[in-house]
């Protein structure tokens, strides 16, 4: 029972992490109908800035100026490799993006060496805390809550502001929103800011719990935070998060199964081979909207 | 290699092929035949090992320029496909004598046959010309099955959604090749190895002396070969429905090009290539195993796909030869710290470095030449124009 | 425009083709007057197994500069090293490989890491050239491979070891064996333990985990319940890390036993402060040679890319000793042959014995090395070091 009740938690806490990711994802999605593989990478990089930083100064300083700088990060990225490319066509774009990603990745190497980095202890999210029998650590209950709470935000900033009613515009019909006014270039970089905020928070979150950032370690969250997103119905907020939930649920079930199986290897798989039937038999996912194809 | 336009043009290909070829062999061999040839011809030097995995490579490329140039899907499952076509190709060839030796976590292999042996073993000629020539072709084979049951469900997927569940393949392909539970076929994590590779093909005397080499000459043989199929395939009728569900899928479907059927058709072929393509990198890796198939190796060979223009076969040939030699090889140099002659040591350079200015290099590429080196056009393309100014 | 780029293009290839050759050509500087021969170091400082196979370079490094000559039949030689990064990869590797070939070395160290080894090892074949492995630790590696040797043991003792030392030590009857997916070192090391602590009478849960994974709780967690004596993890740094910070958060009692990969002091830094009992196999032991430990800390303290290579601190790995021997055995084969030419090397390698501070070096017929003892160290979690647990002898079958 408790040993259950451990690999549930577990999963939550995976699911949580890829759920920070996959809001991102789905967001950019949504409005450049662009796989943005350079995103898990964004995510890598700020668990290093994470690192660098907290080494010269106070955490209470580190951390915000982490989010900040990633912001800024997935900023120039949007503006230097995708905006150029907004005519072309969107295998370009998502060229780009692995372009960036494979940027991203081996400056990453080149900085720390190739080697393992440390993440730092942060009072508080590290601490144990026993549930049920089984410790964890603040920051795998913080996690879902957080998660919530950003979801609701994020529903309202995007149904009731200006900028959200931009975005859910861009996201219809490029060219039209343009013509009525909309500066389809803030609202594309607003929505890749904020998407790297999350990605920030979940990398503070993230490494907390699983400490050790190598330059590869971004791109297989990514992934599977993309595969989320695709599930729950790309576009949709909430679709993502319980779509990354999901994931993280049955992903930490199938390694937690008997040995004598032998199926953990087949954890990842698990989720690829998800998207394939979620694709094949409903693409829209769980809760996208039908896409139309105009001739 | 070249859009074949009449019986002069295929003849001028033809003829430009095979002097290409002889010009391979008499590269490896210099050094024997001119004692003071420069040291960059040394049948050991570097400059063999590029061309051998350019050959590799650019088969690949050329297969997915096949689809995502020709016929416009999107597929990233190279990585996959390419492990089916190795895994068959070493699996097929482990010689039976080094089976319990290359499986020993296993207690010996259940595939209780050797390709080779059975013609003789792979020390005579037709045993490795025919041992080879077979499990390479049952290697793309492999390879074609899988893309057939995958493409069923996956074909129907538009764009990027086909890119993810091609990746997504390609991934759970790995996955199971690397369980241990497979591990009499596939050798689990373990590697296989001995099996025949492209030195294997230099003739040697009889004291085991080599005569004439030519371990560049087959993978390049192979390549050309396998390419020159692609392209007449692309100049044919079919070649031309895939261009038209490139151009736009439901003027396509309404002329009457059944849409499912040719994309199913373009992607078991190009499965079947990259196949090939496994099976010649597996000869170039001297050994088999799935950890080198990852996402990163079909973005490898995308980036290659992109540099040299997507819908350029010779683009994509081009392009495999600079990619591969810039990031192994001239680059190099980049990763060691250099001092120079006044004692001033050169700023960044230290390992890792080459990679960053490699990658620089692609971003500059993606970002300012869009269309890559070739664009849509093919090498004789190039000389034509010039050959009608001149006629002006 | 076209006819511009593809004018371009076929300048690059030109001006790569002259680069190539000008790097190829340079064998010896006999520009200067002195005798130069060149030892080729074939590791992974990019990839996965970058920080292992730096910290190996870091060893050949120290004893380059504590040794930078070596006294040929009567001739002085000065000895640089050509680094030639693979990777970490399998495809990668030839061409990596070849490039040592071109630089015109005499022989080869390296690599970390069996896989690169196997990939590497027929173009040093095809070249005349010998290899000593340093850690890699695959029997697949020399067999079949007249010019690959290694310095090192071989996977099947080092699990005959631990599988021992658990049994020994803790009297354990169920074991927790962990390795990565498709990693033919975990494994190797896994399937090896699993056959000798079987057949002493114990039974095995063995679990891979997919390759990037992260979360290491539900394995742990599983260890746990089933009741596991002794958790069996013989991962890479990076993974190794994961695992040591996971288990002590979760407050896992059983002891961990890792390979010679954990003996790093990433992994001890993240030990450190906590509860865990981690135990490592490994070819050197801190303090075995005091002035080797004095020599190569002082090294990495007064010399900033030494210390990065080295994560940041002056615990010294094992592989950083491995690497150090290993030049040596290099000196010793070229003072054997009384030539520095690749084939003298080879013929003369087989013969060499040196004694480094890693112990007693000797090759047997097939090129490895006839080694029986393998340390055991456990890691002091109060102060981040390592204490010598015991000397563990063991047979190689």
């Amino acid at each position: 029972m408790e040993y259950i009740i451990s690999v549930l938690l577990s999963g939550v806490s995976v699911g949580g992490q890829y759920a920070l990711i996959a809001i991102g994802y789905t967001m950019v999605y949504g409005i450049l109908r662009l796989i943005n593989f350079a995103h898990g990478d964004v995510f890598m990089v700020a668990g290093l800035m994470g690192i660098y930083l907290s080494a010269s100064m106070p955490l209470y300083v580190a951390l915000p100026l982490v989010i900040v700088l990633t912001a800024v990060l997935a900023f120039c990225i949007e503006r230097v490799a995708y905006k150029p490319l907004r005519s072309a066509p969107r295998m370009s774009v998502m060229i780009s993006a692995i372009g960036v990603s494979y940027l991203l990745q081996n400056t990453a190497t080149y900085i720390t060496g190739a080697q393992p980095m440390t993440y730092p202890t942060i009072p508080f999210l590290s601490d144990t805390v026993v549930i049920a029998g089984t410790p964890t650590k603040w920051a795998v209950l913080l996690t879902p809550v957080l998660v919530l709470a950003l979801v609701i935000g994020l529903t309202q900033l995007i149904n009731h502001t200006k900028v959200g009613m931009a975005m859910r515009a861009v996201s219809k019909d490029f060219e039209t929103a343009q013509l009525m006014g909309i500066k389809i270039n803030n609202t594309i970089s607003a929505t890749f800011v904020i998407g790297s905020l999350l990605a920030a928070v979940g990398s503070v979150l993230y490494f907390t719990n699983y400490t050790a950032v190598t330059p590869t370690i971004g791109a297989l969250p990514g992934l599977k935070a993309f595969v989320a997103a695709v599930f729950g119905g790309i576009g949709s907020i909430p679709g993502a998060v319980i779509g990354a939930f999901i994931i993280g649920i049955c992903e930490t079930i199938i390694k937690g199964l008997p040995a004598a199986w032998d199926v953990s290897v087949f954890s990842d798989a698990f989720t690829f081979a998800l998207l394939i039937i979620v694709l094949v038999f409903k693409p829209t996912g769980l809760f996208g909207e039908k896409a139309t194809d105009k001739v | 290699m070249i859009r074949k336009k009449s019986k002069k043009g295929a003849f001028i290909a033809l003829t430009c092929v095979v002097a290409f070829l002889a010009l391979i062999v008499l590269m490896e061999n210099l050094t024997a035949l001119v004692p003071g040839a420069p040291a960059v011809f040394k049948p050991t030097s570097q400059l063999f090992v590029v061309l051998k995995k350019t050959a590799v490579y650019a088969l690949a490329a050329v297969s997915m320029n096949l689809l995502t140039g020709f016929t416009g899907l999107f597929s990233l499952g190279t990585a996959g496909f390419m492990l089916l076509g190795a895994y068959t190709y070493a699996i097929l060839t482990v010689p039976m004598a080094s089976k319990d030796q290359v499986y020993y976590l296993f207690g010996g292999s259940a595939v209780k046959f050797s390709l080779p042996d059975l013609f003789g073993g792979a020390d005579t000629v037709p045993g490795l010309v025919l041992g080879v020539l077979i499990a390479i072709i049952l290697a793309g084979c492999v390879a074609t099955v899988f893309a057939w049951l995958i493409g069923l469900p996956v074909l129907r997927l538009k764009s990027d959604y086909l890119a993810i569940a091609t990746l997504g393949f390609a991934e759970i392909i790995r996955a199971v090749f690397q369980w241990q539970k497979l591990g009499p076929v596939t050798n689990g994590a373990n590697m296989l190895k001995n099996f025949p590779i492209f030195s294997s093909f230099n003739i040697k005397d009889a004291g085991g002396k080599v005569i004439l080499r030519l371990s560049t000459f087959v993978p390049f043989l192979i390549a050309i070969v396998c390419i020159a199929l692609i392209v007449m395939l692309i100049n044919s009728s079919y070649g031309r429905a895939f261009k038209s569900i490139r151009e736009d899928e439901i003027a396509a479907e309404a002329m009457g090009i059944n849409l499912f059927k040719h994309k199913q058709m373009s992607f078991c072929i190009s499965a079947f290539f990259t196949g090939i393509a496994g099976a010649l990198f597996a000869m170039y890796a001297t050994n088999a195993q799935a950890k080198p198939f990852t996402s990163a190796m079909t973005y490898e060979i995308l980036l290659i796909v992109v540099i040299g223009g997507i819908g350029s076969v010779t683009g994509s040939c081009l392009a495999t030869f600079l990619y591969v030699a810039c990031s192994e090889w001239w680059l190099r140099f980049l990763d060691n710290e250099i001092i120079l002659a006044s004692g001033l040591k050169v700023p960044f350079l230290r390992a890792g470095f080459r990679m960053v200015v490699f990658s620089i290099i692609i971003m500059v590429v993606v970002l300012f030449f869009r269309r890559g080196i070739m664009g849509t056009k093919e090498l004789p393309d190039l000389f034509k124009r010039k050959r009608k100014e001149g006629a002006k | 425009m076209k006819k511009f780029l593809a004018l371009a293009l076929s300048g690059v290839m030109m001006l790569g083709l002259l680069a190539g050759c000008g790097g190829g050509g340079a064998a010896s500087g006999e520009q200067t007057g002195e005798k130069i021969v060149k030892i080729g170091v074939f590791e992974p400082t990019s990839g996965d197994s970058a920080s292992g196979g730096k910290k190996e370079v870091l060893g050949m490094q120290y004893a380059n500069v504590e040794t930078p000559t070596v006294t040929v039949n009567g001739e002085e030689y000065k000895v640089e090293l050509v680094i030639s990064d693979n990777g970490s990869t399998t495809d990668k590797a030839p061409s990596a490989a070849s490039n040592l070939v071109d630089a015109g070395v005499a022989l080869v160290l390296g690599s970390y890491g069996s896989g690169v080894s196997m990939a590497g090892g027929p173009i040093f074949n095809d070249a005349g050239l010998a290899a000593i492995g340093v850690t890699c630790t695959n029997p697949n590696v020399t067999a079949g491979n007249d010019y690959y040797y290694r310095i090192c043991f071989l996977d099947n003792f080092q699990a005959d070891v631990l599988a021992n030392f658990a049994m020994d030590k803790f009297d354990a009857d169920v074991a927790y064996l962990l390795g990565e997916t498709g990693n033919e070192y975990d494994q190797g090391l896994v399937a090896f333990f699993e056959q000798v602590f079987t057949a002493a009478g114990g039974t095995v849960i063995k679990k891979s985990f997919p390759t990037n994974n992260s979360d290491f709780t539900t394995y742990l967690n599983e260890a746990k319940d089933a009741g596991a004596d002794v958790i069996f993890t013989p991962v890479s740094i990076a993974y190794a890390t994961q695992i040591v910070t996971q288990a002590a958060s979760l407050g896992i009692t059983a002891p961990i036993l890792g390979s010679d990969t954990l003996d790093d002091n990433m992994v001890l830094e993240a030990a450190k402060g906590t509860d865990i009992q981690l135990f490592v196999s490994t070819f050197y032991q801190e303090g075995g040679s005091p002035e080797f430990d004095e020599g190569i800390k002082n090294y990495i303290n007064t010399n900033s890319t030494a210390k990065d290579s080295n994560g940041g601190n002056d615990t010294i790995s094992a592989v950083t000793a491995m690497g150090y021997d290993a030049y040596y055995v290099a000196l010793e084969a070229m003072k054997a042959a009384g030539s520095v030419q690749p084939e003298d090397i080879k013929a003369a390698l087989s013969g060499v014995t040196y004694t480094g501070v890693s112990g007693a070096i000797a090759f047997d017929e097939i090129g490895d090395a006839i080694r029986d003892t393998a340390y055991i160290k456990t890691a002091n979690t109060a102060d981040g070091t390592w204490a010598l647990e015991t000397v563990q002898t063991g047979s190689a079958s």
